[in-house]
């Protein structure tokens, strides 16, 4: 099994990274994470069920306002509350906005969606008293499996502690969606993205499967937007604009929407290619728009596609 | 009338993103973008216009061309890249003008720097009015007069002279007009580039009343995105409709309840959006 010698290599280095790879370079690991258990979510719609939403982000900010709002205004600091707190947020939220949005696809699908986002983006942005207008508000450290990690600074709680909690939600959520997309409510989605017609006359409720499509990847979105809190150790509403929902679809179409990994592939290439670029030339967006631009026309497979050109890429208009 | 100057602008970039997903079924994230360049470009014209010894009062007839000459690089985009494309899913379409849109913001960081730009103080060149008790630019008016003879002459044109008839006739069946002789690839490319040059004229227009900055494209592709979105996606009638509604709720809503400005115009589009997915003058096309 190629997949599984590769799966496990891959696994051995992220549990090998903090110890061996130089502080910078595990640093970065840590949006990676985050973005890679967002793109996951995100490639169910995308990849899966053929809707490109473009206020993805919404979902992201959600999960990371839950992190910033319970820390620095309740006192919630445990990271195992947070977590299915954003989750819970993000389903509140997902669930009327879904409910309105799985009615269509394609572009409008893709408009209405942008327009949530700038909803709430705009209500991040003014109602400063809640939510700190566009300065955002401070993600406080929280703690990991009931303990402070009081004596770590925050480096050493960053690439340690932290990073391994990021790992194993990371590796979960992989776990999850693997069971998801092979199971029989996968494979009606994806006969809804090849075959709308086909799934109705079989039974399959097509707005009610995109409806719960579209929860599962809000749910996961929220889960790594408060993940990509903590790093930073702030929010701000540009986390909600839909710039940033356009950015991690680009990450996707650049790993692969067709495959599995291709998102986390994605993520990972995107982040340290960022970092790499803007280390030498400030204007990485003119760079990062050029390969989009390339992806778009000449490898719509992304980077998986280019390696294992096994499923011919479907993506002529429908 | 401040919501009426901003709606004449919002008209000329929304009607640029509606002849273009009208007759190419492309919807142009890239339209603010293209806005954002034409202020810079308008930018550069005046001041290369009134350093060369150009009378102020003169310094509309350098911005509009500057404008105008900015939306060319419409024709660059869309032989360069947009053709490749026509054949692919919509979404595909749609990252590759966000793509551009990523280029374009930087480019513009580029060419004109980080710090905002502006013309300095020929706003007021042409002096103000009163009007309904409050003191008008007469600049916001040529602006409002130009918009308003760019729509009639976009409507003549569509209506009225062959080019338009093939426009429209390419906006309906693509295959038919094709298979009636139309050279698409030459309409895709003049509607591209007309639909540009709207966009950067509404940038360059606008730029005597306030600073240009790399961001104001991604900020203006959602005001136009609700402009077309209440209009109707592809309707001219819709883009004029739907930015007299933006611009003017804008203003109402920024001096009654500012926390609600751009909330309430989202509100409105999904409204809209549920209730006539088509918008209002949607049965209609470009």
């Amino acid at each position: 099994m190629r997949t599984a010698t590769v799966l496990t290599l891959v696994s051995l280095t992220l549990l090998a990274i903090p110890l061996v790879a130089p502080t910078y370079y595990v640093t970065l690991m840590l949006p990676f994470m985050a973005y890679g258990v967002i793109l996951l979510g995100l490639n169910l719609l995308f990849g899966y069920t053929g809707l490109v939403s473009f206020g993805h982000a919404l979902f992201i900010g959600i999960g990371a306002y839950t992190g910033a709002v319970l820390t620095t205004r309740f006192g919630v600091r445990q990271m195992e509350l947070i977590l299915p707190a954003a989750m819970l947020a993000a389903a509140v939220v997902a669930a009327p906005v879904g409910a309105l949005c799985v009615r269509y696809v394609k572009i409008y699908f893709g408009m209405l969606t942008l327009a949530f986002g700038m909803v709430f983006y705009t209500f991040l942005l003014k109602f400063y008293k809640l939510t700190g207008g566009d300065e955002g508000m401070r993600m406080l450290r929280p703690w990991l499996l009931g303990s402070e990690w009081a004596g770590f600074s925050k480096t050493a709680y960053l690439i340690g502690p932290y990073y391994y909690f990021s790992l194993a939600v990371l590796v979960l959520a992989t776990l999850l969606m693997w069971r998801i997309v092979r199971s029989p409510f996968g494979l009606c989605l994806k006969t809804i993205r090849e075959n709308q017609l086909k799934a109705e006359s079989l039974g399959v409720s097509v707005p009610l499967y995109r409806w719960y499509a579209f929860m599962i990847s809000a749910v996961y979105a929220a889960v790594g937007g408060a993940l990509l809190a903590t790093p930073t150790g702030n929010v701000d509403p540009t986390l909600a604009y839909w710039t940033h929902s356009g950015n991690i679809v680009f990450m996707v179409l650049l790993g692969g929407f067709s495959s599995f990994f291709g998102p986390l592939l994605g993520a990972f290439v995107f982040i340290f290619l960022q970092d790499t670029v803007m280390s030498v030339f400030p204007y990485w967006r003119l760079i990062f728009g050029a390969v989009l631009a390339f992806i778009v026309i000449f490898a719509p497979g992304g980077l998986m596609g280019l390696f294992a050109r096994r499923r011919p890429v479907e993506v002529s208009r429908g | 009338m401040g919501g009426v100057f901003h709606a004449a602008i919002l008209f000329l970039v929304a009607a640029g993103l509606q002849l273009v997903f009208g007759v190419q079924k492309i919807f142009n994230l890239a339209c603010g973008s293209f806005y954002a360049l034409g202020a810079y470009t308008g930018i550069s014209a005046v001041a290369f216009f009134t350093g060369h010894g150009g009378a102020p009062a003169l310094f509309v007839i350098p911005l509009a061309l500057g404008g105008l000459a900015a939306g060319l690089v419409g024709l660059v985009v869309e032989r360069g890249l947009l053709r490749f494309v026509y054949d692919r899913d919509e979404t595909f379409q749609l990252l590759l003008t966000f793509a551009l849109v990523l280029m374009l913001e930087d480019v513009i960081r580029l060419t004109w720097g980080t710090a905002p730009a502006s013309t300095g103080g020929l706003y007021l060149a042409y002096g103000q009015v009163r009007l309904l008790g409050a003191a008008v630019p007469v600049y916001n008016l040529i602006v409002i007069a130009a918009s308003l003879a760019i729509a009639l002459g976009m409507g003549f044109m569509l209506t009225r002279t062959a080019f338009g008839r093939i426009i429209r006739a390419a906006a309906d069946n693509r295959e038919m007009a094709e298979a009636l002789g139309v050279d698409m690839r030459s309409v895709y490319a003049r509607v591209f580039t007309l639909g540009t040059m709207l966009g950067t004229l509404g940038g360059a227009l606008v730029i005597p009343a306030t600073a240009a900055m790399s961001e104001m494209g991604i900020e203006l592709i959602v005001e136009a995105f609700a402009v077309v979105v209440i209009g109707g996606l592809g309707s001219m009638r819709g883009a004029f409709v739907g930015a007299l509604v933006v611009g003017i709720l804008r203003s109402v809503a920024i001096s009654v309840y500012p926390e609600l400005e751009m909330l309430l115009i989202y509100l409105i589009v999904i409204a809209v959006l549920l209730w006539r997915p088509r918008g209002l003058f949607g049965a209609a096309t470009a």
